[in-house]
């Protein structure tokens, strides 16, 4: 039992943890080269978080960066790559601006149609990617990188100042929402508040992870992203799955940039920010699409991101948390394949030490090598390398040399 | 390759032609990337007519097309070169942005050539960096790529704090380069001037196309352009190519016949990246605004991949896609939003001429679609005056789009593109 548990904890925990220690290892030489002390640097930055209302800011930002993730995981469940995330985001929240500025509903009435206008919006700037790969067969990639583009153009015309937009002093803003549409959050004194929405953002890992997990939908959706054929043998219309996960991932998108719409600026300016989307893809890596893991990694991120702030402070160039955020993303790519790679080669050992024990009780001779084709039952018992046994142990001979 | 008929005997000279209905005739790539440019020039030079828009042809407009049209290829070539061997590259983004810095690093010291150098070397890392991910360590080909741009961002940001500001006193700006020398064709181009300042219909459109292309170029141009039928060469004409290729169609047939396929892999990453490189380094070096800038590569990489998927995997289609980005950009850098909507007008003649191409060949559906974008676009040229400034600065990426609409089911990318491959895995 013991056994069993530390076991799924190495499968689960082994990558990333090899992932941070290198990446702070690489980051502390990078520190070392240009002349800083890499343990005052870590000092400051886990200390950091308890001063005033960083711990908060932290909390709030990984909302946000927390919904970016989920965006695109929905996308990776399906192998579909979502890289238009950041144009949905901005787009929806711009629009959501403008309407929320337009009319002053009723409170609980007016946050609703923020939200319900954010959410079609990024689903409706997904759809067009979504509606392009389903039946012109154009690559999601490319097509959601286009539309970011577009998006940037699109929202510089919707705030001009002769379209939609305010004039503030140099800055262009959309009409800000009345206190009817803002999203009340919880005040912690002199420790910030935390939006409101970011309860609303853990809501939607616990919705993600039992549509996933516990509804027919999220196993069609995995299916056929794992296997588009075999899912369409098995009646799931592939065409339509892709739309679905897209417009969903859309959907979710749209709500990225409401955390701070709602809580904190109740109005898109020109300066409103930028690149949660990326972000997000690589919040997702990090998290290998699990709601839990996507948490961690989010709150990782917002605490780099925070932590750059107090490193400029005591001098330390900023930019060395931001290289750390990619390095962190490339390392768990990497951690998780050798981990992946380990653990397949050390169950093919297993099975073939196995199926020798076997032949060996029986009457084959023993330590001759596998025979050429093994009997039904050991086939069977190969599992993951689903080859049979000859060509697992094949495998597993050549595979000390490459897994490196 | 011959057709082995199974009939005839095994003589030595094969001739017979297999049974069924003959193959349709096609016309050899040249052919039909001759028509395809001259279709092109035929549709901005009526536009032009017809519009009283002379920027759509003048030498300014063809210039400028030429300068943007020389990242957007070097990215494309870089993608057609991992693609072909089996890499998505998605991180040619960020080979690129490495590309810039060190351009302008080398540039900054060693004067143009060695920006050139530099750049290419900062691209051949990136390209490495992506080759360990992807081939050595499996890693999913679009999670590398995005995490090399992410990256690449991060550190340019660092190092052009860290070596540019005390030059520029701005940490994201380099201090100005010095470029290349710009060459003309002359007198040709003088003569070329004359009979476009003249504004006679057609002919002076033709002469300022032509005019713009043979005046104000520079090596690096003439250099990007030499590679694409140079890739080309590589790629289909000579063994290394073939095996390139072969790792890109289907690595354990390749691997079968004894090429080690992560070697070739590998050589395609760095050539790929080299190639990104080289086209950040067109950007520093553009005569027009000469240094490292942040975020001056503006998502070129992504169209550069884009223009290559436009051209079905091959460096002529290729070129052709380039120059679509590129002149359109160029277009709306000179012109703004008054010539992207005269551009409207052209594509609806374009759409006409496509629907009325569909009917003759009796595919209704196609033609009736031609037909309805066409007087779509006519419509919206109608009724408004210009195009906002807002939009007309993303008319490339919206042209990008809508042209894959239209191409993208007619494609075919190499088979193994993208694939994981292990030796000795099956």
């Amino acid at each position: 039992m013991n056994g069993v548990l530390t076991g799924w904890l190495r499968g689960r925990l082994l990558a990333p943890v090899l992932a941070v220690t290198f990446s702070a290892l690489l980051c502390a030489v990078a520190l070392l080269v240009s002349g800083d002390a890499p343990w005052t640097a870590l000092k400051v930055m886990v200390s950091q978080v308890g001063q005033g209302t960083t711990a908060v800011d932290i909390v709030n930002s990984a909302a946000v960066y927390y919904l970016s993730g989920l965006a695109v995981a929905l996308g990776f469940q399906m192998k579909l790559f979502n890289i238009g995330v950041e144009g949905q985001f901005r787009l929806a929240a711009c629009v959501a601006a403008i309407v929320g500025g337009l009319w002053a509903l009723p409170p609980v009435l007016h946050t609703v149609l923020i939200i319900l206008v954010a959410v079609l919006v990024g689903a409706g700037w997904a759809g067009i990617a979504a509606l392009l790969k389903a039946y012109r067969g154009v690559s999601e990639v490319i097509s959601t990188i286009m539309l970011n583009a577009i998006s940037t153009g699109v929202i510089a015309y919707l705030i001009r100042p002769d379209t939609f937009g305010v004039l503030e002093g140099n800055n262009i803003s959309t009409k800000p929402i009345a206190p009817s549409g803002q999203f009340p959050g919880i005040s912690l004194g002199d420790k910030g508040t935390v939006f409101g929405m970011v309860f609303v953002a853990a809501a939607l890992g616990v919705g993600y992870w039992f549509m996933l997990g516990r509804t027919r939908f999220g196993f069609e959706l995995k299916a056929s992203g794992e296997s588009p054929t075999a899912a369409a043998a098995g009646g799931v219309n592939a065409r339509r799955m892709t739309v679905l996960a897209l417009l969903l991932s859309g959907a979710v998108a749209g709500m990225v940039g409401l955390p701070e719409l709602l809580g904190r600026d109740f109005a898109y300016t020109l300066n409103s920010p930028q690149g949660y989307g990326f972000t997000g893809i690589a919040i997702a890596l990090l998290g290998r699409n699990n709601p839990v893991g996507i948490a961690a990694g989010s709150l990782l991120w917002a605490f780099l991101d925070k932590a750059a702030l107090a490193l400029d402070n005591i001098g330390v160039p900023r930019e060395i948390a931001v290289i750390m955020q990619g390095v962190t993303v490339i390392s768990v790519v990497i951690a998780y394949e050798i981990v992946r790679r380990y653990e397949l080669s050390a169950q093919r050992r297993k099975v073939a030490s196995d199926a020798s024990v076997a032949l060996g009780s029986s009457d084959a001779p023993p330590s001759s090598g596998p025979p050429p084709s093994g009997p039904p039952s050991l086939g069977s018992a190969a599992g993951p390398s689903s080859s049979g046994p000859a060509s697992g142990l094949a495998g597993s001979s050549g595979n000390p040399s490459e897994a490196r | 390759m011959t057709t082995v008929n199974p009939t005839a005997a095994p003589g030595p000279a094969p001739a017979t032609v297999p049974a069924g209905p003959p193959p349709k005739r096609r016309l050899p790539g040249w052919a039909r990337g001759a028509g395809a440019a001259g279709a092109a020039v035929a549709v901005l030079v009526v536009t032009s007519a017809l519009t009283g828009q002379h920027e759509l042809t003048s030498s300014g407009t063809a210039q400028a097309a030429l300068r943007l049209l020389l990242p957007i290829l070097l990215a494309g070539l870089g993608g057609l070169w991992a693609e072909r061997a089996g890499v998505i590259n998605l991180g040619l983004e960020g080979m690129m942005i490495l590309g810039t810095w060190g351009g302008a690093f080398a540039g900054l010291h060693w004067g143009p050539w060695a920006a050139v150098l530099g750049g290419v070397l900062f691209g051949v890392l990136g390209g490495l960096l992506h080759a360990l991910a992807t081939v050595t360590f499996g890693v999913n080909h679009i999670v590398s790529g995005v995490a090399i741009t992410l990256l690449a961002a991060g550190l340019t940001k660092y190092l052009s704090t860290l070596i540019f500001q005390p030059t520029s006193h701005n940490p994201r700006q380099s201090a100005p380069l010095t470029g290349f020398d710009t060459y003309s064709v002359q007198p040709l181009g003088n003569w070329l001037g004359t009979v476009e300042d003249h504004h006679t219909p057609v002919l002076s459109d033709l002469a300022g196309l032509l005019r713009g292309v043979l005046t104000g170029f520079t090596p690096l141009v003439i250099l990007g352009l030499v590679l694409v039928p140079v890739s080309y060469w590589v790629l289909w004409r000579t063994r290394f190519g073939l095996r390139l290729r072969s790792c890109g169609e289907n690595p354990y047939a390749a691997e079968s016949l004894g090429v080690n396929v992560y070697r070739y892999k590998y050589a395609a990453m760095v050539v790929s990246g080299g190639l990104a490189g080289m086209g950040g380094v067109a950007l520093v070096l553009n005569p027009g605004q000469l240094g490292y800038l942040e975020g001056q590569t503006g998502g070129r990489g992504y169209i550069g991949l884009a223009a290559m998927i436009f051209g079905n995997w091959r460096p002529g289609g290729l070129l052709a896609g380039s120059a679509l980005f590129g002149y359109v950009d160029g277009l709306q850098l000179r012109a703004g939003g008054q010539a992207v909507h005269d551009l409207l007008y052209g594509a609806s003649l374009l759409a006409i001429v496509v629907a009325i191409a569909w009917a003759l060949r009796r595919r209704w559906l196609p033609s009736v679609l031609a037909a309805a974008a066409g007087i779509a676009a006519y419509a919206v040229y109608f009724f408004t005056d210009t195009v906002p400034r807002e939009f007309a600065t993303y008319a490339p990426q919206l042209v990008t789009l809508v042209v894959l609409a239209v191409a993208a089911q007619r494609l075919r990318p190499p088979d193994a593109d993208g694939l994981e491959y292990r030796r000795g895995s099956e």
